[in-house]
């Protein structure tokens, strides 16, 4: 009974938002015209940056991602805090079972390949799709992949934190930098060079690689805080 | 070109619809809490596909000045939904994290899964 309720709001509710949004012009310039050629035009003039989204995601609205890091980081320590058990019930992650040979050489041979690939990914984050919050997840991934196949692989906690803090704390240091030498947090302190270039855009790339090691160490984080809860 | 832009739209939009309702439908309806965490996540997927879909421009390029496509601003397709959409994900995937060890330690207490079976809400 409450399923037929329930499916005859929401048919309602599709309807309505169906027809909202059919009044939008498809693929037509429509909203906000203005601010999108403004970036536009700044970023390849001013910042000589390539990839747009990028620009506006590390430079325009820095600040904010700032505060996304700083979400992924809360998110991982309440998860740590949330799980949190004595340290005599840890036992062995039960819900895993040995892997095979194949999956063992095959897992060893794709890990450099797989963090090779991430990084290659945050370092060009300014020249072509991707960026640190992609590298990140590329590198985690692989981490993933050696903590599902050998049993006793083990993370380095400390370590994890170390990386995460020093980029952390670097981010701030260049916002910082920009504010007490150009008048505003997280403005542009070095010289832009030249478009496509892989030295180009100023703090951009920087601030991007700290992002990426800062995303992979919280992701690992995460998937070995995950991995570890036995239920 | 018109008639396959419009199939395009309904496309597009009707199947960012559908997902939004998909997920509205499950965490309504369902009654274990890794189903309700789902329906959550696949809201948020929806959404995303909506605001891309807002910043698409008809026969629009890829925001990159890449090689070849340095005097091509004017067809780009709109950066700032997809700025957004990348926060967005960010932000959905620490919610899900979070969610989901919730679920973890609500098992742990309760032995179930099912929130009609979990009636006292003292820890």
């Amino acid at each position: 009974m409450k399923k037929y309720i329930v499916l005859g709001l929401l048919a309602v509710l599709g309807y309505y938002l169906m027809n909202v949004f059919l009044l939008i012009d498809f693929g037509m310039p429509h909203f906000a015209q203005g601010v999108k050629d403004v970036y536009l035009s700044s970023s390849e003039n001013v910042l000589q940056v390539s990839n747009v989204v990028t620009a506006i995601v590390v430079n325009f609205r820095g600040f904010d991602t700032l505060g996304e890091v700083t979400v992924l980081f809360l998110s991982a320590t309440a998860m740590s805090g949330i799980l949190y058990k004595k340290r005599h019930d840890i036992g062995d992650r039960s819900i895993l079972f040995p892997a095979s040979s194949i999956i063992r050489a095959g897992s060893k041979m794709l890990f450099p390949t797989i963090t090779l690939l991430g990084v290659y990914v945050f370092v060009h984050g300014h020249l072509s799709p991707g960026g640190g919050f992609q590298g990140g997840t590329i590198i985690a991934t692989g981490f993933l992949l050696m903590l599902l196949t050998y049993q006793n692989y083990s993370v380095s906690h400390n370590r994890l934190v170390w990386v995460e803090s020093i980029a952390g704390i670097l981010f701030v240091v260049i916002g910082l930098a920009g504010y007490f030498m150009k008048g505003s947090f997280l403005e542009n302190v070095l010289p832009v060079g030249q478009l496509n270039d892989l030295f180009s855009g100023g703090v951009i790339g920087i601030i991007y690689v700290l992002v990426g090691f800062k995303v992979a160490a919280e992701l690992i984080g995460i998937i070995y805080t995950m991995l570890h809860e036995k239920g | 070109m018109e008639k396959y832009l419009d199939i395009l739209e309904i496309v597009i939009y009707g199947s960012a619809v559908a997902l939004i309702l998909i997920g509205l439908y499950g965490t309504l309806t369902k009654k274990s809490l890794i189903k309700i965490v789902l329906g959550l996540s696949i809201m948020d997927s929806g959404i995303h596909l909506l605001m891309i879909a807002l910043g698409y421009l008809k026969g629009g390029t890829a925001p990159i000045f890449s090689k070849g496509y340095e005097n091509a601003a004017d067809r780009m397709v709109d950066p700032i939904p997809q700025a957004l959409v990348l926060t967005a994900i960010v932000i959905g995937f620490g919610v899900t994290a979070v969610a989901l060890s919730l679920v973890i330690r609500l098992y742990r207490h309760h032995d179930t899964l099912r929130i009609d079976e979990i009636k006292n809400l003292k820890w």
